[in-house]
């Protein structure tokens, strides 16, 4: 199910002196600030977690934990709040990815807390499970005492996450609080709780779009078929492309077509949009983001509900 | 490693040669075609008083540079014209904040991210509001180049001088003046020319004090227009790349654009520093040797703050003072001979120390001070002052100790020049204060002083009740501990 960027040759492990001797460039720039970050994380909380949802953000987070700890294991585990309506490409590449890196997989399940009545669905068709993750998460953080929660967020995809700090406190409702956040000067990151309360954090915060994917392609980070061209049969619905799933039947009147798509960003299949493209190979999709005028989040339906949306979701303790 | 020296980076293609310490030849240069940028992105705040324009200076930078995706671009046009406005309020584009957006201000710092074929730019936008003054200083504590934004028709306030003050304090490297909305007033020209010799002028006595003459050489003057983007990205009047057309408002300035100057930028003061690192990780294999080096027990996850690190290289060990070499260097399955900052890497010594997180690791013949006992100004943001005697926690990276406030020597006016305070317990430094102070810690700290090194000289104050951080400080000598 899983599919390996087109570059498939491993990081050859040489002994000699190799081509990222030398002045640092922009990727390694974010590279060793990322590991600085994560490494901070890892070595100031009693408890963190990696949130690992099988996107590409989160690969490349993995990704980055390795090399920060290796040669010792990652010493944090993944934890993923499974909505129900995720890609089975996804899950399959989630179980995969943690597999290889040897670190503890926890899956908390949104339909679990919905019948222990602790979150609720949204009504209506074609329900988002979104709102609902957020109770599922805060249920999780307490039942496992988790302190702290690496999340692959980056300020580049919305105009709240603009104002998000690298360490961001949350309260013990998990609430986001964007008019009284902590200043962060220099490199150094303020990492004292108070009671009660946990620390999202984010590496990636200084990273664009296509910093991930020439970083996945750097790297030869393997990511989940899903954001490589494939045909799958889709509906036309507010002018994105839906793709047909048990949780996205087509409704009467539609039409269902068969077309060359790939994701570019992936959340549930309720709320993912497909766009259409020929790109298979990761120089591929790089040259396409570098010619798109549209931004990434443009296909999350999620984000198009009102101008506020994110800043909402994330008061109430979203990612 | 010496201004002007190269290093060879393979990038699968040519091999592509990178300038390293002097920046300045670089800018001058087209960047190879096709490739990415290979410098770290030039990091840019902006600051100024509120409605100086500060949001549609970097909505104006992000549309001209063609950096705004469609879909945004379709939803501030939305929000535009439901308010009434003709043309698209490019402001919108950073004010991400529901209470931004009904306020029409700027509550927090926004991050952008743009390119030019020559360069990548992070710009945090800072507020203007004086009881914001706190983000200013997060912006400009890793700032490599402030844009100070005037509005012409009021000149220069006390909020300039005050952000004048922060980002001098701060050794901002580049500091670029920008007298904003001058196609709002008659006769531009000597407004322009009014408000930079009244900056020079009424800089603070402080600021000038302080700041080297290296520094106030940077100071660089505009004159623009956010709002028709006049010297922003395009040239006063012009429609191409071309020169102005007679008659325009601002067509009198001959000297590059705002994103001319950004582009040729320094990132910073081009001097070699010796080693300086810190342990952020200890790394314990779970199998007992690290693979390849016959090193057993610990390897060290490390961030060198300043110079280079090499294999072989004799270190000292701070605060314990115990020397070692470096056995081995690299990143997950690579080695390397050699790394230079800012970069994380893994390292092992060669004998077998106690090494915990937080220490810092140095070139042994040219080690930072230490000292128990600190002389720092400090940018206080706690609604409580800061007071002789307070206890609070100082964290430098990964380092935390506890610190007594002793005395609290003075306070920098940005008005009126160093005020002296008293040296008794009424001491203080109110909310958005700058001053100076001493303090003493529980336990070394590992330094060198701030003006030499932003990495090495900067530390965060924490209280330890509400965990809020209060302050930040630069260090500016050590005293007898």
């Amino acid at each position: 199910m899983t599919k390996i960027g087109s570059s498939s040759t491993p990081p050859a492990s040489a002994v000699i002196a190799d081509e990222h001797d030398g002045a640092p460039d922009h990727l390694d720039a974010l590279e060793s600030e990322s590991i600085t970050i994560i490494r901070e994380t890892a070595g100031a909380f009693e408890r963190p977690a990696l949130l690992f949802s099988g996107g590409k953000d989160s690969a490349v987070l993995l990704h980055l934990s390795r090399k920060a700890f290796y040669p010792g294991p990652v010493p944090f585990p993944l934890l993923h709040v499974d909505t129900g309506h995720n890609f089975g490409e996804t899950l399959a590449f989630r179980d995969q990815a943690a597999r290889v890196s040897g670190a503890k997989l926890i899956v908390r399940s949104v339909e679990d807390a919905i019948r222990r009545g602790i979150a609720s669905e949204d009504p209506g068709p074609m329900p988002s499970r979104n709102r609902a993750q957020s109770p599922t998460l805060l249920d999780a953080i307490a039942e496992l005492g988790l302190d702290a929660l690496i999340g692959g967020a980056r300020r580049d995809e919305e105009k709240a996450r603009a104002k998000e700090r690298v360490f961001s406190v949350r309260d013990e409702f998990g609430q986001w609080d964007p008019r009284n956040q902590r200043p962060e000067l220099w490199r150094t990151f303020n990492t004292s709780l108070r009671r009660g309360g946990h620390m999202r954090v984010f590496p990636l915060s200084d990273w664009t779009e296509l910093d991930v994917w020439r970083y996945i392609q750097r790297e030869h980070v393997e990511l989940p078929s899903l954001y490589f061209a494939h045909e799958r049969e889709v509906v036309e619905r507010q002018g994105r492309l839906t793709p047909i799933s048990p949780f996205t039947p087509l409704a009467a009147g539609e039409r269902a077509q068969t077309l060359t798509v790939r994701f570019r960003t992936v959340g549930d299949l309720t709320c993912t949009a497909a766009i259409e493209s020929r790109a298979t190979t990761l120089e591929q999709i790089i040259a396409e983001l570098e010619a798109s005028t549209t931004s990434e989040r443009g296909s999350r339906l999620d984000d198009r509900t009102s101008e506020a949306a994110m800043e909402d979701r994330k008061k109430e303790g979203y990612f | 490693m010496p201004s002007g020296e190269s290093s060879t980076v393979s990038r699968g293609g040519s091999p592509i040669s990178v300038p390293t310490g002097d920046h300045d030849d670089l800018a001058q240069r087209e960047p190879p075609s096709g490739s990415v940028a290979l410098r770290p992105p030039l990091r840019v705040t902006t600051c100024g008083a509120v409605d100086d324009g500060k949001s549609t200076l970097i909505g104006r930078l992000l549309f001209d540079t063609r950096s705004v995706p469609r879909d945004q671009l379709e939803a501030i046009e939305r929000a535009s014209r439901a308010r009434g406005q003709s043309e698209p309020d490019l402001s919108l584009l950073t004010d991400g904040l529901r209470a931004e957006r009904e306020q029409g201000i700027t509550i927090d710092v926004a991050y952008r991210y743009f390119g030019t074929p020559r360069r990548r730019f992070i710009v945090a936008d800072a507020p203007g509001h004086a009881q914001y003054t706190r983000n200013m200083a997060t912006a400009a504590s890793v700032a490599d180049l402030a844009i100070l934004l005037v509005d012409a028709r009021n000149g220069i306030t006390h909020q300039t001088r005050r952000h004048a003050l922060i980002a001098t304090l701060m050794r901002v490297p580049s500091v670029v003046l920008a007298v904003n909305k001058l196609d709002a007033i008659e006769d531009p020209q000597a407004v322009f020319e009014r408000v930079c010799s009244a900056f020079a002028e009424l800089m603070p006595a402080d600021v000038r004090a302080i700041a080297p003459p290296d520094i106030r050489a940077r100071f660089k003057t505009i004159p623009i227009s956010a709002l028709r983007g006049d010297n922003v990205v395009r040239r006063s009047g012009a429609t191409g790349d071309g020169p102005a057309p007679r008659g325009s408002t601002l067509g009198w300035y001959t000297g590059p654009t705002l994103l001319e100057l950004l582009e040729n930028a320094e990132p910073r003061a081009a001097r070699a520093m010796p080693l300086r690192l810190q342990v952020t990780a200890v790394i314990r294999p779970g199998d007992g040797a690290i693979a390849g080096t016959g090193v057993q027990a610990r390897a060290y996850g490390v961030f060198i703050l300043e110079g280079r690190v090499s294999v072989g290289q004799e270190v000292v060990i701070l605060p314990s003072g115990r020397r070692s070499r470096v056995a081995s260097l690299g990143l997950y399955e690579r080695s390397l001979t050699y790394a230079d900052a800012p970069r994380a890497v893994t390292l092992t010594l060669e004998h077998e120390i106690d090494v915990a997180r937080g220490d810092f690791i140095a070139d042994a013949d040219r080690p930072p001070e230490a000292s128990s006992s600190i002389e720092a100004d400090v940018v206080w943001f706690d609604r409580n002052p800061l007071v002789s005697g307070a206890r609070l926690i100082v964290k430098q990276g990964a380092r935390s100790v506890r610190a007594i406030v002793e005395r609290v020597a003075h306070r920098h006016d940005p008005n009126q020049g160093a005020v002296r305070l008293e040296s008794d317990a009424a001491s203080e430094l109110a909310e958005n204060d700058v001053g100076r102070v001493w303090l003493k810690t529980s336990a070394p700290l590992v330094f060198d002083v701030y003006e030499r090194s932003r990495a090495m000289g900067s530390f965060i104050l924490i209280d330890r009740t509400s965990t809020d951080t209060v302050g930040g400080g630069m260090i500016l000598q050590g005293g007898v501990a």
